[in-house]
């Protein structure tokens, strides 16, 4: 474990069950992040596998804040490496993604890596006439580009600094691997993608999508049509570390609703009187065969994986600061789906994003959290629902994968 | 250009000036109005459009639909209070197909929110197509093309 931050903050003695404001708003501990959690042992979501199809494609993302090439190399395999020339430190790749033949050229003195981040060639290497170039001593194999492991799963590409990271399967589980591939049956088709800037920490925004208990009293839509109730059946799956998560929700009752009603009766997320003029945007099929119409998972520290009836999305929520994050979507469908269906992936993706009908406020929550902290650095939130464990339960009426989060958090960061 | 082509231009432009009226006075119930019983609407961002993905941010396929994100907006989701300001300019057509004319607009948003905090929080451009009705010129398909892939924290009031 490395050294801890103990000078910075003393975590109270009821542990997952209490987190410290502190967390969510010191630049130290932010700092401390990017070293332990990004660049640390963890791995996380650079790219769908069929985003860079070629040989020579490629895109840029990051690693919490350190920017980041995904290429196809010429050997057909994924590659990885931080986006900074060996040289003077210079971005390689300026675009968002983008096709190369001949390697990666650094704009600034034209120094030439291949597609898998060795350096091949120095502009004037040999100077001019004699005259100027590099030392001798230069090895040229020496100053490639810092090369990331990669590795994939079920079509899901992540990355890592770090050399003790488990392999990735092993990482995430059989469990939560399991409903990583109910989702990502087939050869994803992207439909498009969006992103969004969030003023919070970016782990406020990871507690909320692990937050099972908050969904059907934060966002009335899912209440008011019975699209998700902690009433309806459903639970929380949860890696044993407590990092990663899944939760799902099987199909809502059909029949009497009326105990349902009732346990929603006093919460305002309940509008009995509140309908729809044209719901086809609601209907939705049992494409996977199970019945669960509602699953949230994510993958420490920042990946979400969404399957929201036939709504499916990748997200990445990457940290811009201690107070600002982006939170990127990728909505996709596969190949394989007729017209009706990518009609009814687009009708249902109103339901998410920026605008959705449901994440809507989750774009809100975390920003109203991080404007009433301030001044309560000592003080902690309260994660109790379900008790003061993490492991899996059969109800989303529990923080039990909240508590998960901070059980992989805390020993990373040794707090 | 003859006075019938003037008298057309004026009522373009008089169509986008009462749009952004509705959005930015909170007369929203009034917006489905602007369209066809059977429009199209969607906002989505440049990367989407110029790359041919479909997806919408808002994608509704009905004037009913409009109708649904509006009483949301009242009913349903929770967010701040907030104004936008639109300033729209450079209406131009592209086409004409019989009653139906292809328009495209800029557009430029201001948010302001209930604590003065203001962003320019959007631009972009319309790419309409316009149809000629009984009650005047209505939107039977609008996409809302966003210049920036960023939405600043959510988008709730439509563009």
């Amino acid at each position: 474990m490395p050294e801890g931050l103990q000078s910075l903050l003393k975590w109270p003695k009821e542990g997952n069950a209490r987190v410290p404001y502190r967390v969510f708003s010191d630049p130290e501990i932010y700092r401390a992040e990017r070293d332990r959690v990004f660049l640390g042992p963890t791995w996380q979501y650079l790219a769908l596998a069929d985003e860079l199809p070629e040989p020579g494609d490629y895109k840029t993302t990051f690693l919490g804040e350190t920017p980041v090439i995904v290429t196809r190399g010429e050997d057909g395999q994924i590659h990885a490496m931080v986006n900074r020339c060996a040289h003077r430190g210079n971005l390689v790749c300026l675009k968002q993604r983008g096709h190369s033949k001949d390697g990666l050229t650094c704009v600034y003195h034209a120094w030439r890596y291949d597609l898998t981040g060795n350096l091949t060639s120095v502009a004037f290497r040999r100077g001019v006439g004699g005259k100027g170039g590099m030392p001798d001593s230069f090895k040229i194999e020496e100053h490639g580009l810092k090369k990331l492991r990669t590795d994939s799963f079920a079509g899901l590409v992540f990355g890592t600094q770090s050399a003790e990271a488990p392999p990735l399967s092993e990482y995430i589980g059989n469990d939560i691997g399991g409903r990583i591939g109910r989702v990502m049956r087939g050869k994803p088709k992207i439909l498009g993608t969006t992103s969004q800037i969030l003023h919070n920490n970016w782990k406020l925004y990871v507690e909320n999508v692990k937050d099972t208990y908050h969904a059907s009293l934060l966002h009335t839509f899912f209440t008011t049509f019975r699209l998700s109730r902690l009433t309806t059946a459903g639970g929380v799956a949860i890696a044993e570390s407590g990092a990663h998560h899944a939760s799902y929700t099987y199909g809502a009752q059909r029949g009497d609703n009326t105990a349902s009603d009732q346990a929603y009766a006093e919460i305002h997320s309940l509008h009995q009187d509140y309908g729809l003029k044209d719901p086809r945007f609601l209907d939705s099929v049992d494409e996977i065969g199970d019945g669960i119409t509602l699953q949230i998972l994510s993958v420490f520290p920042n990946f979400v994986l969404q399957q929201i009836h036939n709504s499916i999305a990748v997200r990445l929520v990457l940290p811009k600061g201690p107070d600002e994050t982006e939170l990127q979507w990728t909505y996709i469908g596969f190949e394989d789906d007729d017209d009706a269906m990518t009609e009814r992936r687009l009708q249902q993706a109103n339901l998410v994003g920026p605008a959705g009908y449901v994440s809507m406020e989750d774009g809100a929550v975390g920003g109203f959290i991080q404007r009433a902290i301030p001044g309560a650095e000592e003080e902690c939130s309260v994660i109790e629902m379900g008790g003061h464990e993490h492991a899996p339960q059969p109800t989303r009426a529990t923080e039990a994968s909240v508590r998960g989060f901070w059980n992989a958090w805390r020993p990373l960061m040794g707090l | 250009m003859d006075l019938a082509e003037v008298a057309r231009r004026l009522e373009l432009e008089g169509l986008y000036t009462d749009y952004a009226a509705c959005l930015d006075s909170d007369t929203l119930e009034a917006w489905p109005e602007f369209f066809t019983e059977t429009c199209h609407y969607r906002v989505t961002s440049a990367e989407n459009y110029e790359a041919g993905l479909p997806l919408g941010l808002i994608y509704a396929t009905s004037q009913n639909m409009l109708r649904d994100r509006v009483s949301a907006l009242r009913e349903a989701n929770i967010y701040e209070p907030q104004r936008y300001r639109h300033l729209i300019s450079g209406i131009r057509i592209d086409g004409e197909q019989g009653r139906a004319l292809d328009v495209t607009a800029n557009f430029l948003v201001v948010r302001t929110m209930q604590d003065g905090g203001m962003t320019l929080f959007a631009t972009g451009r319309y790419v309409d197509r316009v149809e000629r009705t009984e009650t005047g010129w209505k939107f039977a398909k609008k996409d809302v093309v966003l210049d920036s892939r960023q939405i600043d924290t959510l988008l709730a009031i439509p563009l």
